[in-house]
C-alpha cells in the first residue's frame, strides 16, 4: 500500500462523511425543496466515490455506471421539481 | 526504464492533488448544506460547490487513466453536469419561490419585490381560474 492509495482511501472517507451529514440534512429539512437538493447532493457524492472506486481498482468499467447515475440525477430531480409545481395548480 | 517510472510517479501526484481538491470542494459543499440558514443560500452552496467538486475529481480520474477513451467518458460527465446542475438548480429555486418557501430574515429583498409580487399574483389567477 503506497502513498496513492492511502490519499485516494483517506478521499473516499471524507466522501463517505459528507455522504452521512448530507443524509442528517435529508432527515431534518423543514420543506420538500431541501430533501430535493440534498438528493442533488447525494447523487453527486455518489458519481464522486465511484470515480474514486474506479482509479483504486484500476478497472475502467465501472465509470459507466457514474455516466449513467449523472442522466438520472437530474431526470429525478427535475421530475420532483416538475411534482411540486403541478401540486400548487 | 527510469523515464517510464518518473511519468508514472507525476501522474499519480498531478491525480491525487486534483482528487485532494475536489474532495475538499465537495465537504465545504455539504457543511454548506448543513449549516446554511435558508433554502435558497442552501441550494446556490451545493450547486458551486458540487459542480466544481465534481468536475476537480473526474478531471483527476481522466489524467491518471490517461487513455482516449477514459478521456471522452470523462469529458462526457464532467459537460453533462455542468450543462444540467445549473438548469436543476434554477427550476428548483423558482418552484421553491412559487411554492412560497420562506427567506432568511437578513435577506435584502428590496430589489426583489416586484418579481415576488408577479410569482404570487400568477399562481392566484390559476387559483382563480381553477375555482371558475
Amino acid at each position: 500500500m503506497n502513498l496513492f492509495s492511502v490519499t485516494l482511501i483517506i478521499a473516499i472517507g471524507t466522501l463517505s462523511i459528507c455522504l452521512v451529514l448530507t443524509a442528517i440534512r435529508f432527515a431534518i429539512g423543514p420543506t420538500l425543496p431541501d430533501r430535493i437538493s440534498a438528493f442533488d447532493l447525494f447523487v453527486a457524492n455518489v458519481i464522486g466515490i465511484i470515480a474514486i472506486y474506479t482509479e483504486l481498482t484500476g478497472n475502467a468499467d465501472f465509470i459507466d455506471v457514474a455516466i449513467i447515475l449523472s442522466l438520472f440525477g437530474f431526470l429525478g430531480s427535475i421530475s420532483f421539481a416538475y411534482f411540486l409545481m403541478k401540486r400548487i395548480r | 526504464m527510469l523515464n517510464n517510472l518518473d511519468s508514472f510517479l507525476l501522474k499519480e501526484t498531478i491525480s491525487s492533488v486534483f482528487i485532494l481538491v475536489g474532495v475538499a470542494f465537495m465537504l465545504i459543499a455539504t457543511i454548506g448544506l448543513l449549516r446554511f440558514p435558508d433554502f435558497y443560500i442552501r441550494m446556490s452552496a451545493i450547486t458551486k460547490g458540487s459542480t466544481l467538486g465534481l468536475g476537480l475529481i473526474l478531471a483527476g480520474l481522466g489524467i491518471y487513466f490517461d487513455h482516449p477513451a477514459m478521456l471522452l467518458k470523462v469529458v462526457a460527465i464532467i459537460s453533462f453536469t455542468f450543462m444540467t446542475a445549473p438548469v436543476a438548480a434554477h427550476v428548483l429555486s423558482r418552484t421553491a419561490v412559487q411554492n412560497k418557501i420562506p427567506f432568511w430574515n437578513k435577506t435584502n429583498l428590496t430589489d426583489f419585490q416586484s418579481y415576488l409580487k408577479k410569482e404570487h399574483r400568477s399562481e392566484k389567477k390559476v387559483d382563480e381560474e381553477r375555482a371558475k
